[in-house]
């Protein structure tokens, strides 16, 4: 989770990540952020995020992103 | 509430074919300067008194060269013209299938020149010929048959839809003539009194097929018909019209036509001298049509020969019909004594020469 | 059959009439029958191309659907004596099998397009190699476009795709599937649905709710009013200026450009409402493809909101899964090591925008243009990016983001940025276009405006005075919509005041509206016989 938010503090350190919970509805991120976000994953938790799991609901909030990071690594 | 709704509902709609209607009416073409044998095809539902001897359908060369009014001063035949500019075969069918609605004339003259035209000519003259009749499936017909590809069925049910963008040409004529518009012709004639000489037209060219179309004979086989089955006697006839030119081949056609038929043709063209027309007086311009002195010699002529071939009464002594008519030749002798003082004073007829009266207008 | 034909219109009152009338559970299939029959209108040849993508979009449908029906009984037989090896091993079988089909379908389906689409384009720029080396030239084919076929193959992608990813099971009824693909208020210009989203309201049946087929009635109008008042009639200057690039340079290029993004926009966004409307006369809920998008403040914004169907096909069907694709992940990774961070991070970014919007341009037409129109785009998308840390410094230091100046001057510039790119919309080659451009910066005269030559251009004082009433409605409108659905206010308004309102929308497109036979008196002048 640290990293997770270390990531995204990177791309906006305006907002805080722990609370916001409606990053796309609010168009907060965009989608040169959340393919930003994607690789930073890849490369650090090794996880490949794939395209179809890119959903308003996986990436409203840090902890849904984390969710589904979990998620993608126990399937592995 | 829901009675509410649906009367609200009901008011809206009156409102807006009330609102349609009305801007129709504004928008569409007067025709009462300039070009004004537009009006002419509407003016006959005006006409209160719808019985008549003959009625005449055609082009230019029924409205321009016959008057009713003479026929009924010197034979006492009434008479009515229902032609139109550039009228042609199937718009007369159908006109006079619309006429038939209401009233059965003993004769129904045909001016055979449309015959030429197999094909229609011009949007401006379908509109001219076919919205001055009522709605009705005759209209729906008409249209249909008289119909340029560039034209919709629509247009003729709601002509607001061809005319809607005049809304940036609208003149004090249309607000004018908006609901009510003068009379502009004597029983379908449509009077001018100025003179052009006729001077020399050029030679007609040869054409490579003299045939009419057979659309044309199909029309015409329907017009025998339809005349047949009211009878009707059904008259050919060709106006005395220098052009254009009435070639011997068209000529010929139409003597045969009328002979397996067993219709009357007359070409007034073969009967110039006995007329007694005079194309350096009788036309207004150069010979294509007649004008009042000329239309006068050939509706005696050709009174005469309606009169004896048909045995038409003579009804001069009919009261009522004697009121009616009276007040059709007071307005007959009105306009023509305004034409000539008109013309004495211009030079010319305002109305068919707006553009030069606005000129000098402008010069003065 | 157009929007704006009397045919359709005819169509729609009989569709509308059949649909209210007929038994509700006949609704759908009366609705697929009329969009034969509308595209039957366009050619029958076309009705073949649009089966042919229905059929085959439908068979590999049905057939993920068994894979993965057979994948998950497999599981449960063997659930017990599978290893999670072996499991493992299968689903990667399936999988495989699964893009196998999806490939063919995409292959298939994109083929077709780019074969009716792209052929002479592609010949065309043989040619020009061919010419290069002295050979022989090919000769064009005769391929008739089929009306909409951008638009229902990218429907018919978006649907196949997301069948194999399992957002949702494959429609089992060909029908269902075949009005989907080609529910006629669609069809010609979108917007690009998704099933999962038109689907439901598009199968199900309808009562006949007052007010919904009111307000679908009202926008349907207004859409009328955006193409046939304002649309139809300035696209005679548009063509007059851009067809003319040799007598209408400096000042006309500019005049040109706003012009056509008048055009453009009063077109486009009238079509998307008079097709959303039709729908929600008909009960049916369509997505929507603008949100004012001249409003926008920058580049990227704009592109959330003008054409958002086709927008949103792109980022998810094209954008993400290529920048998110392990090969991009690689490259990702690789180019980071060797050319640091900041330019490794923005590797993928860059491949996937340059590629999305090299192919959004290919998407909009063949040509050239369009390819450099999309480029354009793109970079100039990338560009801003980059200076937003530069922005943000600027805002920073002059406290003015939150001013109606800066907001208005952004929009602005934001709307110009746009026509400009445009301009490769209108002229005849993408060298013309640079040259007209170049133009208005070498021979701007301002004065070319004020000797009477914005007369000239097809459009009379009339034109002009119905235009600028136009444009300034459309922009009210849009400007009270940022409060809500302009709709619902006149819906709240007193009857006489709705009805009025009303009324006034209908007569101005009757009469206003540039259709039909122009009135023309000089057609009159004296020649009767």
């Amino acid at each position: 989770m640290e990293t997770l938010l270390e990531i995204l503090g990177e791309l906006h350190p305006e907002i805080d990540f722990e609370t916001h919970k409606s990053l796309i509805d609010d168009k907060i991120l965009d989608s040169f952020d959340i393919v930003t976000i994607i690789a930073e994953v890849n490369d650090r938790y090794g996880v490949a995020i794939p395209a179809h799991e890119i959903t308003p609901e996986n990436f409203n909030s840090a902890s849904a992103l984390y969710e589904l990071i979990q998620r993608l690594m126990d399937e592995d | 509430m829901r009675k509410k709704k649906i009367i609200s509902f009901v008011i809206l709609i009156l409102a807006v074919f009330t609102l349609g209607w009305l801007l129709q009416k504004l928008l569409m073409p007067k025709y009462m300067t300039k070009i004004v044998e537009g009006a002419l095809i509407s003016e006959y539902y005006d006409e209160k008194n719808k019985d008549h001897d003959v009625i005449f359908i055609g082009d230019c060369e029924v409205y321009e060269n016959f008057s009713p009014i003479t026929l009924w001063e010197k034979y006492g035949i009434t008479s009515y013209i229902r032609g139109s500019a550039q009228q042609l075969i199937w718009h007369s069918y159908y006109i006079l299938e619309d006429t038939l609605k209401y009233e059965k004339p003993d004769v129904v003259v045909f001016s055979v020149l449309s015959m030429m035209y197999d094909k229609p000519q011009k949007e401006a003259y379908n509109r001219m010929s076919i919205d001055g009749l009522p709605l009705s499936l005759t209209k729906i017909k008409m249209a249909k048959a008289s119909m340029l590809p560039e034209e919709d069925l629509i247009t003729y049910v709601f002509p607001l839809l061809r005319f809607h963008s005049r809304w940036n040409e609208l003149s004090e004529e249309d607000f004018k003539y908006w609901f009510k518009k003068d009379k502009i012709a004597h029983n379908g004639y449509l009077m001018r009194v100025d003179v052009k000489p006729a001077s020399s037209f050029p030679k007609p060219r040869k054409l490579a097929d003299y045939r009419f179309g057979d659309i044309c004979y199909d029309y015409l086989d329907k017009i025998v018909k339809l005349c047949k089955d009211n009878d009707i006697e059904l008259v050919l006839l060709k106006a005395p019209s220098l052009y254009p030119h009435w070639y011997d081949e068209w000529d010929a056609q139409i003597v045969d036509y009328a002979k397996k038929n067993d219709l009357l043709y007359i070409n007034m063209l073969d009967h110039l001298e006995q007329i007694g027309l005079d194309f350096s007086t009788d036309t207004y311009d150069a010979g294509l049509h007649l004008n009042l002195s000329g239309a006068e010699k050939c509706s005696v002529f050709l009174g005469k020969i309606l009169k004896e071939k048909f045995n038409l009464a003579d009804k001069r002594q009919d009261e009522n019909l004697k009121a009616i008519w009276q007040e059709k030749i007071d307005a007959y002798y009105k306009m023509k004594e305004e034409q000539y003082k008109e013309l004495e004073e211009y030079g010319y007829l305002l109305k068919f020469n707006l553009k030069r009266a606005e000129e000098d207008n402008r010069l003065q | 059959m157009l929007f704006t034909s009397y045919e359709f219109i005819l169509f729609l009152c009989i569709v509308i009439g059949l649909y209210y009338t007929i038994p509700k559970r006949f609704q759908w299939k009366l609705l697929l029958v009329a969009s034969f029959v509308f595209y039957y209108f366009s050619g029958w040849s076309n009705l073949i191309y649009i089966s042919v993508t229905i059929v085959s979009t439908y068979l590999v449908g049905v057939k993920l659907g068994n894979l993965d029906k057979q994948q998950k009984l497999y599981l449960k037989e063997h659930k017990e004596s599978l290893t999670p090896e072996e499991k493992k091993a299968y689903k990667e079988r399936i999988k495989v099998k699964r893009w196998r089909w999806l490939l063919l379908c995409l292959i298939f389906n994109l083929g077709i397009l780019a074969v009716v689409k792209y052929t002479n384009f592609a010949i065309a720029n043989i040619n020009y190699i061919f010419t290069l080396f002295k050979m022989n030239e090919l000769s064009f084919v005769n391929l008739i476009l089929p009306m909409g076929i951008s638009f229902y193959t990218f429907k018919t992608m978006g649907y196949i795709i997301d069948v194999c990813r399992g957002k949702y099971e494959p429609e089992k009824n060909i029908g269902k599937l075949a009005l989907f693909v080609s529910f006629f208020p669609q069809l010609i210009q979108g917007p690009i649905s998704r099933f999962d989203d038109l689907s439901k309201s598009l199968y199900e049946e309808h009562h006949f709710d007052a007010k919904n087929f009111a307000f679908g009635f009202q926008r349907v109008l207004w859409g009328y009013f955006k193409k046939l008042v304002i649309a139809d009639r300035i696209v005679a200057a548009v063509l007059e200026i851009t067809k003319n690039p040799e007598t209408y340079d400096g000042i006309f290029v500019l005049v040109g450009m706003i012009y056509y993004a008048i055009q453009l926009y009063a077109d486009f966004t009238g079509g998307i409402d008079i097709t959303i409307g039709i729908a929600q006369m008909l009960g049916i809920t369509v997505t929507e493809n603008f949100n004012r998008p001249f409003f926008s403040k920058s580049i990227t914004e704009y592109w959330r909101r003008w054409h958002i169907t086709m927008g949103t096909w792109f980022r998810d069907y094209i954008f993400y899964p290529l920048s998110v694709c392990k090969p991009m992940l690689n490259i990702s990774k690789s180019s980071r090591k060797r050319f640091g961070e900041e330019i490794g991070k923005r590797i993928p970014v860059y491949l996937s925008t340059i590629t999305v919007w090299f192919t959004t341009g290919l998407w909009h037409g063949a040509s050239w243009n369009f390819i450099v129109w999309g480029l354009l785009n793109g970079v100039v998308i990338l560009v801003s990016q980059e200076f937003e840390p530069l922005y943000a410094k600027f805002h920073e230091r002059f406290n003015v983001a939150n001013t109606f100046g800066f907001k208005l001057f952004q929009v602005i510039r934001t709307f110009l940025l746009m026509s400009s790119l445009r301009i490769l919309d209108c002229y005849r080659d993408v060298g013309v276009s640079f040259r007209m451009f170049g133009s208005m910066f070498t021979k701007l005269n301002i004065n070319e405006l004020f000797n009477g030559s914005l007369l000239k251009l097809g459009l009379d004082v009339s034109d002009y005075v119905v235009i600028i009433i136009g444009v300034i409605i459309m922009i009210s409108v849009s400007l009270v919509q940022r409060s809500g659905s302009v709709r619902e206010k006149i819906a709240g308004k007193p009857v006489i005041i709705r009805y009025a309102v009303f009324v006034l929308l209908f007569f101005s497109i009757i009469v206003f509206g540039a259709y039909g036979i122009g009135f023309d008196s000089n057609q009159f002048i004296y020649n009767q016989f």
